[in-house]
């Protein structure tokens, strides 16, 4: 599950065989952080190509404007969608990031990475008009990306308040909470096991919409505001101790994401070439796979990240990709437009169907699938057999509660931490937010829950002084 | 099959789509090319004694990424010798015998005006028109708007030029004047023929933001120019009409002012005109946009009915009154149409800030409530409304007769109780 960049593995040792006192707090404000040239993520090119100025000022300007509009009630983030296209009609782009970044600081890869089509895109009044609907992400990232060309500013540290912070993972949810910490004047602490930082958005997400190094430029643009301490490869509960942590913090935030990809349990599943999905999507994100001797692909599962899995293999050149998929089309988790997609690219489905075992000798050669009957029962007959040189194990992820468990007040459902609308959990001092609080969704949506948090830890750790 | 020709003050043309005095009737190749495009006929760029021009001379005004929406320059009459000009002339007609080239003359005294009459007569002109509008330049010399702004100069030297001229003589009118009858009025006196109006807006387009400098810049500097284009019709359409309603002006018109499409036309036309002018379409789009303008008439006739264009000229005008003669007691409210609404709410928002806040938003869907008994009936909402037929006003039969301010104030006419107005 750990990351296997070569480059970064001598720094994590590096780090991990340091006492905490003595880990060397890596600010990204300086980093470079080496990622390899040659990722397979390379090959591919942006499936949404970013807009042109005239293209831009266009697409903007056929903006309604919508009074209260269906577009910010779409976005968890909320951002003020009308007005920052307003000003890319008027060429105004530093105050359109301006009014995208005081919303969402993880505007920029939100713009590449959304699911807009069943979020802001989705609500657009013009579905309603048989118009397209503007097309908001790609606004998004023009005015986002300028901003980052132009090395524009926006934010500054509030003014020193003594209160100190800890995050636990440095996701999206954790920066997005530690910059708006720091905005509010809190020092901020981040605690990263891993090499790398970014979270899924540096290691999962599908490269055509983006790669790594641009996630990794996201974080450096964040942690720039100052005062942001990233600790890599410290775990909570082995270089420090939750009571540690509770000692030396005013608050403390869990942004620790979802844990390794589920298996399924039946035979053959350890044989080399069966890969969990969100493993095998790191590896080809930060690393370079040797895929020449694979032509078959089984992705196992229904969801995005099954999804993204068998798009970003075919896109890869392997020319036989097969999703299997337990349920109808109408039940799938996964986005229909990413069907759709996946769909015309090439990708065949095998609806109602499950893996009942893996077979091969030295590695994975074939999987023994059986369909299923409208009760999830197998079909009499319905066996069959699917040649396989890859396959991809996309059925969830596990949780990573066991450490926070023994922490009197918090609580789970379904093994996500339990959190109110703010973020709290049921212990004084400690939010939570991202997938290990909400089960495992998009960006935006720890986006959100990050910002919500740190006003909500602002308030409780300023007590009365909050509203001062 | 309508029939679109057209007879404006003597001057015969095959359809009502004339190209205006200005650059793309510059050249003799120019215009040959407009009639091979379809264009009905051609007033010749201003001829009068050739001037130089200055870098650049063309701004525009971009309204919602629409470039040139606006448009002005600063650019003079010709800047080519005479005999060249003479020469085209007698070379387009002879090529186009049946395509009108009235030739947009400007010069100062009466023999200037004599001598350059007779030779654009003896080119082969089939009408004149006398350029006293231009706002840039020429004026500053005595000429253009300097003239047009002047009734009396006005009439004094249309009366020259129908004098000297065997052909029929229009006169182009500056709308840089508060009222435009006098000057219709004293072309006619002078025995103009027809007018032919708007020139060109005194404007300055924009500024150069970063340089502070206007636009267009020569060097350093610039200077007003004449504003055109889209934006201008209405007020060329207010001053058409002005002139059509007057009882006394009894001239032809030939309208002009940001006719873009046969739409615009059919407007100019309805409100008097009977050809219309095009300059800024065709330097954005080129000739061809002439084949709209003639498909799009020809469809329009043939739908109300209209063979001639005759049929259709003025047709608006008595519709055209002063807002005294208006009833007061026609009573519309706006009606949302909820199957056609995109829940985009722009309505709320220009009724409860720019109108009289009685459209507002309901809990559970995105469908605005019109609350009837405020509706002043504005036409805010509809304008709005980003959906063909969604909002429309619908009359409200309020069991007032008509009566107008001018009805109640003469003759104690009851007016309906006031919306709106608490």
């Amino acid at each position: 599950m750990f990351s296997r960049l070569r480059s970064l593995a001598v720094t994590l040792s590096v780090l991990r065989s340091m006492r905490v006192p003595e880990i060397t707090s890596w600010l990204l404000s300086r980093m470079d952080l080496p990622l390899l040239a040659h990722r397979t993520e390379s090959a591919f090119s942006d499936f949404k190509l970013p807009l042109m100025r005239g293209e831009a000022i266009a697409e903007a300007t056929r903006c309604l404007f919508c009074a209260d509009a269906p577009c910010i009630a779409a976005c968890p983030t909320s951002i003020d969608i009308p007005q920052f296209i307003r000003k890319i009609s008027t060429d105004n782009v530093h105050g359109s990031a301006k009014t995208i970044f005081e919303s969402n600081i993880l505007g920029m890869s939100c713009a590449r990475v959304c699911p807009v089509e069943v979020l802001c895109v989705g609500a657009c009044v013009y579905n309603q008009l048989e118009q397209p609907p503007i097309a908001i992400g790609k606004l998004q990232r023009y005015a986002t990306d300028r901003a980052f060309a132009e090395g524009w500013e926006f934010f500054e540290a509030g003014a020193d308040t003594g209160k100190r912070v800890a995050l636990i993972g440095a996701g999206p949810a954790s920066l997005a909470a530690a910059h708006e910490l720091r905005r509010l004047g809190h020092a901020c602490t981040i605690f990263e096991k891993r090499a790398t930082v970014g979270g899924l958005n540096t290691t999962g997400v599908a490269p055509y919409k983006m790669k790594s190094d641009r996630a990794l430029t996201e974080v450096e643009w964040i942690l720039s505001i100052g005062g942001i301490e990233v600790k890599m490869g410290v775990t909570i509960g082995e270089q420090i101790s939750l009571a540690d942590l509770e000692r030396d913090f005013d608050a403390v935030f869990v942004g620790v994401g979802l844990g390794s990809d589920s298996a399924l349990g039946v035979a053959g599943e350890s044989l080399a070439g069966v890969h969990g999905a969100v493993e095998w999507i790191e590896r080809m994100k930060l690393e370079h796979l040797d895929l020449r001797a694979v032509q078959r692909v089984v992705v196992v599962g229904g969801g995005n990240t099954a999804l993204d899995a068998a798009r970003e293999s075919l896109g890869l050149g392997i020319p036989n990709v097969t999703m299997l998929y337990r349920g109808q089309r109408e039940v799938m988790s996964g986005y229909s437009h990413e069907l759709d997609a996946a769909m015309s690219e090439g990708v065949r489905i095998e609806w109602q169907s499950v893996a009942t075992s893996f077979g091969g000798g030295n590695r994975i050669e074939r999987v023994e699938c059986v369909r299923l009957d409208e009760s999830k029962r197998p079909m009499e007959g319905g066996a069959f057999v699917l040649e396989a040189d890859l396959v991809l194990m996309a059925i969830g992820q596990s949780k990573l509660h066991a450490m926070f468990a023994t922490l009197p007040g918090i609580a789970f459902d379904r093994g996500s931490i339990r959190v109110n609308a703010d973020g709290a959990t049921g212990r004084r001092g400690w939010f939570a937010g991202g997938d290990c609080a909400n089960g495992g969704k998009e960006v935006v949506y720890a986006a959100a829950e990050g910002k919500r948090a740190a006003h909500a830890m602002h308030a409780e750790m300023m007590g009365e002084h909050a509203h001062a | 099959m309508p029939d679109l020709r057209t007879n404006t003050g003597g001057i015969h043309s095959p359809n009502p789509f004339w190209l205006a005095s200005a650059p793309p009737a510059n050249s003799g190749l120019q215009i040959q090319r407009a009639f091979e495009a379809g264009w009905g006929g051609a007033v010749w760029k201003t001829l009068g004694i050739p001037i130089q021009n200055v870098s650049s001379r063309f701004g525009a005004h971009t309204i919602g990424g629409v470039r040139g929406a606006g448009f002005n320059n600063i650019e003079l009459i010709t800047d080519r010798s005479l005999d060249i000009n003479l020469r085209e002339i007698t070379e387009t007609k002879r090529l186009f015998p049946k395509h009108p080239i009235i030739v947009s003359l400007m010069v100062e005294t009466e023999s200037e005006w004599h001598d350059i009459i007779k030779r654009s007569i003896d080119a082969g002109a089939d009408g004149l028109e006398l350029n006293f509008g231009c706002p840039h330049g020429m004026c500053e010399r005595g000429m253009g708007s300097a003239v047009g702004q002047e009734p009396t100069v006005n009439e004094r030297i249309t009366g020259w030029a129908v004098k000297h001229s065997s052909v029929p003589v229009l006169v182009k009118l500056t709308p840089n004047v508060s009222n435009i009858v006098p000057h219709g009025m004293a072309a006619q006196r002078g025995g103009a023929h027809g007018v032919s109006l708007i020139n060109t807006i005194k404007s300055i387009i924009a500024v150069d933001i970063d340089r502070f400098v206007p636009e267009p810049r020569v060097g350093s500097m610039s200077t007003n120019g004449g504003y055109c284009g889209a934006a201008v019709k209405p007020i060329a359409l207010h001053m058409v009409a002005a002139l059509a309603r007057e009882r006394d002006f009894k001239l032809p018109i030939s309208g002009i002012g940001g006719i873009c499409n046969w739409r615009d036309a059919v407007e100019f036309i309805l409100l008097g005109a009977s050809t219309v002018q095009v300059c800024t379409e065709v330097m954005l789009r080129g000739y061809g946009v002439v084949e709209d303008m003639i498909d799009g008439l020809e469809q329009y006739m043939r739908t109300h009915d209209f063979s001639t264009i005759d049929q259709m000229v003025g047709k608006a005008v008595p519709a055209c009154g002063e807002w005294g003669e208006l009833d007061l007691n026609y009573e519309t409210v706006a009606k949302i149409d909820a199957s056609k609404c995109i829940g985009c709410q722009l309505c709320v928002a220009a009724c409860h800030d720019g109108a009289h806040q009685c459209i507002h938003p309901v809990e559970g869907t995105r469908v605005p409530t019109v609350d009837e008994s405020e509706c002043v009936g504005c036409n805010l909402c509809q304008i709005v409304c980003p959906v063909e037929g969604c909002i429309e006003l619908v009359q409200v039969d309020n069991g007032h007769a008509r009566a107008s301010w001018n009805e109640h104030v003469t003759e104690g006419k009851p007016i309906r109780p006031k919306k709106g107005a608490h």
